[in-house]
């Protein structure tokens, strides 16, 4: 060989990143849970707690997309500009999806949740995975040497 | 394209949900009001006029009418009584103690903490007396103080019973007292477990041998779970002497103001009915209150009309389930009654009932925020809700929102509370003899 390859991994997210990125992957699932929950019960705690998690996840989802537009410029994963674009796509989808399905919770009784609930509560659910397999993913990234 | 899609459709439905807006067509007052399709908002209309006071303006009453206030710097004036001596008892407070169960709770009551007076309810009664029988009140004082949330007001045979938010207390009375005698005694514990609905309307049968109290629901729509609607959404009759009650109607979201219609001897209540459900929905009502019916709360309103968002339903109630005599309009939140008698204020006032109309929050175009007077003839309404008193809303600021009315038959005047201006007004008729031969105004053809 003439020319060392030499590919080094690198974290996509900075720690406080990924920690904020830690609340939407966990409270919307557990949203969706809750709406399942008051779907097949009627319980009407669950939509209260289904509520809350929502709210939390929301506020979260709102700083991460700060980090995800943040992150095109500065860090680690401006040198993945392809991967920081979707994954700012991604966010800023969960983020809106997310204060939309808030506000439908925020309905009273059996329609704060139905079947309009529970796709949004999926949606929310999928997306914060999916941003969570961008970011936690390592970037391969590239260095040649002469 | 297909992600652009996905974040656009989300802002298009937020922008779409909150898009309602009323119809002037329908007809929403009387025995047979329009009844729209449902409206489940994504953001229900929010619309909380300003509290500004009057400055020294009066509300509007009609040609022949004067209005002055005759209390002001109350603290959140709510219902009135007439004593026999023509003395004026007013019940102020603020009660509900509703614990926040979701985000929507936090930030909703807030927005409409923003239409209310800031002043601290006053918990007590205060006397107001006029010595000279001028319409002015020479004498304002503390009758009563230490009450909670005091709301509904009676005065059967010697005694003043007070509907505080947890409780139905008694004082001894006199004729003349301007003080109680003493602490008041408790006649029995009223339903106050959240008191979401916390107002405790009262009023006594025409014999005085029972008590009628309304106890409002704990939700709007069965959302805190049907468990806390025990006892609530209800009329009690209550035995005075005893104190043992038992629920005299059903299924009557919040019964504000009760009384008794005096060509039939019947309860009348006047109740809110429930929000979110668009802007012309649900007409807040007044009816007859038939003992052991059941007026469709949570499960239907309006007799069969279901509501879809209480789980699981109750088809063998909603069959049940009974029309109210006469709607007030939506959202106008009725929180006084009182009847006209033996003339009443004169003119087209002389027989029916006021009713007290607080005003709306949900709807963009505000509802209610006046005094009404429904004609009557055989002790049924008999015709279309006249204004009595406006102008309480002007410019997009609420001046002042009325709650209790009290029609006194012994000085021809009414009384109205207004909890955002901290005021009580008095209306009475300018001309107290018939108009002699007044030349009929001459419309010109652009009217």
């Amino acid at each position: 060989m003439d020319h060392t390859v030499n590919l080094q991994k690198q974290p996509f997210t900075n720690p406080l990143h990924a920690i904020v990125l830690a609340f939407p992957v966990a409270l919307y699932p557990s949203a969706w849970l809750a709406d399942i929950a008051y779907y097949n019960t009627a319980v009407i705690q669950w939509t209260n707690f289904a509520s809350w998690l929502i709210a939390g996840a929301d506020l979260f989802a709102g700083i991460l997309l700060l980090f995800a537009v943040l992150g095109l410029f500065f860090g680690h994963a401006r040198h993945a500009r392809g991967r920081g674009l979707l994954y700012l796509i991604v966010v800023a989808v969960m983020f809106a999806t997310g204060v939309v399905n808030a506000f439908h919770h925020a309905r009273d009784g059996w329609h704060s949740v139905g079947m309009t609930g529970l796709v949004l509560s999926a949606a929310c659910t999928v997306l914060a995975l999916i941003a969570a397999v961008i970011a936690y993913g390592s970037i391969k990234h590239r260095e040649e040497r002469p | 394209m297909n992600k652009i899609f996905l974040l656009a459709l989300p802002l298009a439905m937020t922008v779409g949900g909150c898009g309602s807006s009323s119809d002037p067509s329908l007809d929403q007052t009387g025995a047979n009001p329009d009844l729209p399709g449902q409206n489940d908002a994504l953001l229900p209309a929010m619309e909380i006029p300003t509290p500004v006071g009057w400055n020294g303006e009066l509300p509007t009453v009609p040609d022949g009418f004067t209005i002055t206030p005759i209390a002001e710097n109350l603290k959140i004036p709510r219902q009135l009584l007439i004593l026999p001596n023509g003395d004026i008892l007013v019940a102020e407070g603020s009660g509900g103690k509703a614990p926040k169960v979701r985000p929507k709770d936090v930030i909703a009551g807030w927005i409409k903490g923003q239409g209310k007076s800031p002043v601290e309810g006053g918990d007590r009664l205060t006397l107001l007396r006029d010595t000279d029988g001028d319409g002015q009140t020479d004498l304002q004082t503390t009758f009563a103080e230490g009450l909670d949330a005091p709301y509904g007001l009676e005065f059967v045979d010697g005694s003043i019973f007070v509907a505080n938010q947890g409780n139905l207390v008694r004082f001894e009375y006199t004729d003349g007292m301007i003080q109680a005698s003493g602490p008041p005694i408790e006649v029995t514990k009223l339903p106050a477990v959240i008191n979401h609905h916390w107002t405790k309307a009262m009023t006594a049968s025409s014999n005085g041998s029972k008590l009628y109290v309304g106890i409002g629901s704990n939700s709007n729509v069965g959302e805190r779970g049907m468990d806390v609607e025990e006892d609530r959404a209800v009329i009690w009759e209550i035995d005075p002497e005893t104190g043992a009650s038992r629920i005299f109607a059903s299924g009557l979201r919040n019964p504000t103001a009760l009384a008794i219609n005096p060509w039939t001897d019947a309860l009348w209540t006047v109740v809110n009915e429930r929000d979110e459900l668009g802007p012309q929905l649900v007409p807040d009502y007044m009816t007859s209150v038939k003992e052991g019916a059941f007026y469709g709360w949570p499960y239907s309103y309006y007799g069969q009309h279901v509501d879809p968002r209480i789980q699981p339903q109750r088809p063998d109630l909603v069959q049940k389930a009974i029309r109210p005599d006469y709607a007030l309009g939506s959202h106008v939140a009725a929180l006084g009654l009182s009847f006209a008698t033996s003339g009443g204020l004169g003119g087209r006032f002389t027989e029916g009932a006021f009713v007290g109309q607080h005003g709306s929050w949900n709807r963009k175009d505000p509802s209610g925020y006046r005094v009404v007077f429904v004609p009557f003839k055989n002790g049924r309404p008999s015709g279309k809700p006249i204004d009595v008193a406006t102008g309480f809303l002007k410019d997009g600021y609420a001046r002042g929102r009325p709650v209790g009315v009290a029609y006194d038959r012994e000085r021809r005047a009414l009384f109205i509370a207004d909890d955002v201006s901290n005021t009580v007004w008095r209306i009475d008729p300018t001309v107290t003899t018939e108009p002699q031969a007044t030349e009929p105004i001459r419309r010109s053809n652009s009217d």
